[in-house]
């Protein structure tokens, strides 16, 4: 069984963005293995759509940063040619809302290709890209795709909440054999944190403990697991105590420190920025009552998006999402405070 | 003003014809007499396989079975050529293309195997440079043009081929391979094998377009329809791709024109929605037919040999259908081995590898002595 120790903050006194985070990552993963190239939308000549890849395509040429037509299946496809062939691409969908158009190829091929050559054929590809709600960018252009593409084995996925994950989950995404789907938010961009210059990476399958408590178990993935910071801290004021466990990884989901921290706590709420129906929260939820049942001192409670395509008015899109007035007021009801 | 902004002109090339006449002009520097002969009997061992393969699947030896009947003579004048020219070429097939990837290096039983539904059918031998084939239609073009744009990136001289049906020509996929492929000039060839039908579908239900070659126009491919029972187009366009594909970066898109003489599988009974006139037409045009009235006519061939090359087609498959079905029964525990390439770091999976390998799955100990 894991034992929980809170993640220490970086060693470093270096403040950069995520977008730097993530572009750190990719250029020094570049600098070191010329298999790698990244394509997508609008990735070099402007820079990307949301600047991540900003000033790669003057560091490493048109040959390896690559302007793609708007044509989601078609480089996701090739991409995964490339793979097969002795590459290591890194396709960015300029929103993971996109890729439910190469979902044949992401799905049926890069997660498959292994399987049906008998274990000859992998695919070692990132997708990567902006996932999530809360830009007011309506509901086709919305998607949380975590639940919907985790079902489906032979595929990894990674989900930073910080700039620190973000870099070092990134540089084991590229390195890794397997097909890694890697989720960033375009709410958080441009979020600051400590960053180290040189070389680390952040393994998959391991949880970072980033708060601690008695009373509850938080558990969270992505932007979210911010808000349930900012509601740790205001449930700390009245006296009720989290442990807040961001998982960096869906797939592997490291269910070992979940139950590590319930057999404390007794109690837990998943917050789980998709759709609760089938979702990573239920997931969460049903590994830990085949875990751990006897230890849950309450029944486990998620907080997720409403169950309706995501809103396009700012406010009701606020209301839709978890936040941290809904962390707080779950959490309240498991450890029985009014 | 008005202005003439765009023609098009799109060859057709047939130069064995249906009684086995060759047009000499068009066969210069195509296949020698030795390569006729060869290419036949290979075709001939292909159809045999074929006979063979329905009835293994009649009998419940093997799963569903897509016949290659009637079409062999695209993929072997290709396949040769693609063996020939050009340096470390990639094969990217899906399923009625066999002759191909045997001329190309995969052992028969690999295809056997596959369709006995064996994953071990896919693994590829070193050095054979063909990927697993591709079911779904449409998807594997673009993984030709990622193999392309990966020789194009490290340096390399070889093309990658895909080969696909007239149906696939209606996906998506198939478009955007082909659109890349031009933008990016990238060392693609696309064979299409036009046999009329996307299973029950014919060819006139599926596209407006007059012919389907002339859809690689919109997007700068060197387009060109041939004859499909024709080795010697086949092998002449390809070799001619290949070049053009090397010195120019310009793919070609190849429509070969022939007809599914069976069933699109052994899961389909064609008899249902095609008339027997036209697949007693397209027998006439059969490619064994002409290419052996071909040789006879130059003396290459006789009754002898014809007798000569049904029994050594029956002992080759005979032999081929005893490796693929004496091959060890697969093993339980691999359908986890082949699911992630590293497990580093995945407690959850190596859990549940080293759980279900006695207990998952409904599978207890006693289960566990049905797989020896």
């Amino acid at each position: 069984m894991a034992s929980l120790t809170l993640e220490p903050p970086p060693a470093t006194d270096r403040k950069i963005a995520f977008r730097e985070a993530l572009r750190e990552a990719m250029s020094e993963e570049m600098r070191s293995d010329p298999r790698i190239f990244l394509m997508g939308e609008e990735v070099a000549q402007y820079n990307g759509a949301y600047k991540v890849s900003q000033g790669m395509l003057d560091e490493f040429g048109p040959k390896r940063i690559i302007d793609a037509p708007i044509s989601e299946n078609g480089f996701a496809g090739l991409g995964i040619g490339a793979a097969m062939y002795g590459l290591r691409p890194i396709i960015e969908f300029m929103s993971w809302s996109f890729s439910l158009v190469a979902a044949d190829q992401i799905l049926n091929n890069a997660a498959k290709m292994l399987y049906m050559s008998g274990g000859q054929w992998g695919c070692p590809i990132v997708f990567r890209g902006n996932d999530g709600a809360g830009g007011q960018l309506g509901s086709t252009h919305s998607w949380s795709v975590e639940a919907l593409y985790a079902n489906v084995p032979g595929l990894k996925i990674a989900i930073p909440s910080n700039p620190y994950d973000a870099k070092g989950l990134l540089k084991t995404a590229i390195r890794d054999e397997d097909p890694v789907f890697f989720l960033e938010s375009e709410r958080m961009l441009g979020d600051t944190g400590l960053v180290p210059a040189g070389e680390y990476t952040v393994p998959f399958g391991q949880a970072a403990l980033r708060r601690e408590g008695d009373d509850c178990t938080l558990v969270s993935f992505g932007r979210p697991v911010n808000f349930c910071l900012e509601a740790a801290d205001e449930l700390a004021n009245e006296d009720i105590h989290c442990d807040v466990l961001d998982m960096r990884t869906i797939r592997p989901l490291d269910v070992d420190s979940i139950v590590a921290s319930i057999q404390k706590t007794g109690r837990i709420v998943v917050v789980d920025q998709s759709w609760p129906f089938a979702g990573i929260a239920s997931e969460v939820i049903a590994q830990v009552c085949e875990r751990c049942f006897d230890y849950l001192d309450h029944q486990p409670v998620r907080v997720t998006s409403d169950d309706v395509p995501t809103p396009y008015a700012k406010p009701l899109e606020q209301a839709y999402l978890p936040h941290k007035g809904k962390i707080v007021e779950a959490v309240k009801r498991v450890v029985g405070v009014e | 003003m008005k202005k003439t902004i765009y023609e098009a002109r799109i060859d057709h090339i047939q130069i064995l014809d249906e009684h086995g006449k060759l047009d000499e002009k068009l066969a210069k520097d195509t296949l020698s007499d030795e390569d006729a002969v060869f290419l036949y009997e290979q075709m001939s061992i292909c159809r045999w396989l074929d006979e063979i393969a329905f009835k293994l699947q009649r009998s419940g030896r093997m799963g569903t079975y897509p016949q290659n009947k009637g079409q062999e003579a695209g993929p072997a004048g290709a396949g040769l050529a693609l063996s020939r020219f050009g340096e470390k070429n990639w094969l990217v097939p899906c399923y009625r293309e066999n002759i191909a990837l045997f001329l190309n290096g995969l052992p028969m039983e690999k295809i056997l195997l596959h369709w006995m539904g064996d994953e071990r059918g896919n693994q590829i031998p070193e050095g054979v440079n063909i990927l697993p084939i591709a079911i779904p239609i449409g998807t594997h073009p673009l993984h030709a043009v990622g193999i392309a744009y990966a020789k194009k990136y490290r340096g390399e001289k070889g093309v990658a081929v895909s080969f696909f049906g007239d149906g696939a020509t209606s996906e998506g996929d198939v478009h955007e391979a082909m659109n890349f492929a031009s933008a990016w000039k990238v060392p693609a060839i696309f064979f299409c094998q036009n046999n009329f039908w996307a299973i029950s579908v014919p060819r006139a239900l599926q596209s407006g377009s007059e012919t389907i070659v002339q859809k690689g126009l919109a997007y700068g491919h060197h387009c060109v329809q041939i004859d499909g029972n024709d080795i010697f187009a086949s092998y002449k366009v390809m070799k001619e791709a290949i070049d053009r594909a090397i010195k120019t970066g310009q793919p070609t898109f190849i429509e070969a024109v022939t007809y599914r003489l069976g069933d699109h599988t052994t899961a389909d009974d064609a008899r249902r929605y095609r008339d027997e006139k036209e697949v007693e037409a397209w027998r006439k045009k059969d490619p064994l037919i002409r290419t052996r009235k071909y040789l006879e006519s130059k003396k290459l061939w006789n009754d002898r040999k014809q007798a000569d090359i049904e029994a050594r087609a029956k002992e080759i498959v005979d032999a081929v259908v005893k490796r693929a079905e004496g091959i060890e029964k697969p093993v339980f525990e691999d359908i986890f081995d082949y699911t992630f390439a590293t497990l580093e770091g995945n407690a959850e999976l190596q859990t549940q590898r080293a759980t279900r390998r006695t207990t998952g799955l409904g599978q207890g100990p006693e289960q566990e002595k049905l797989r020896a």
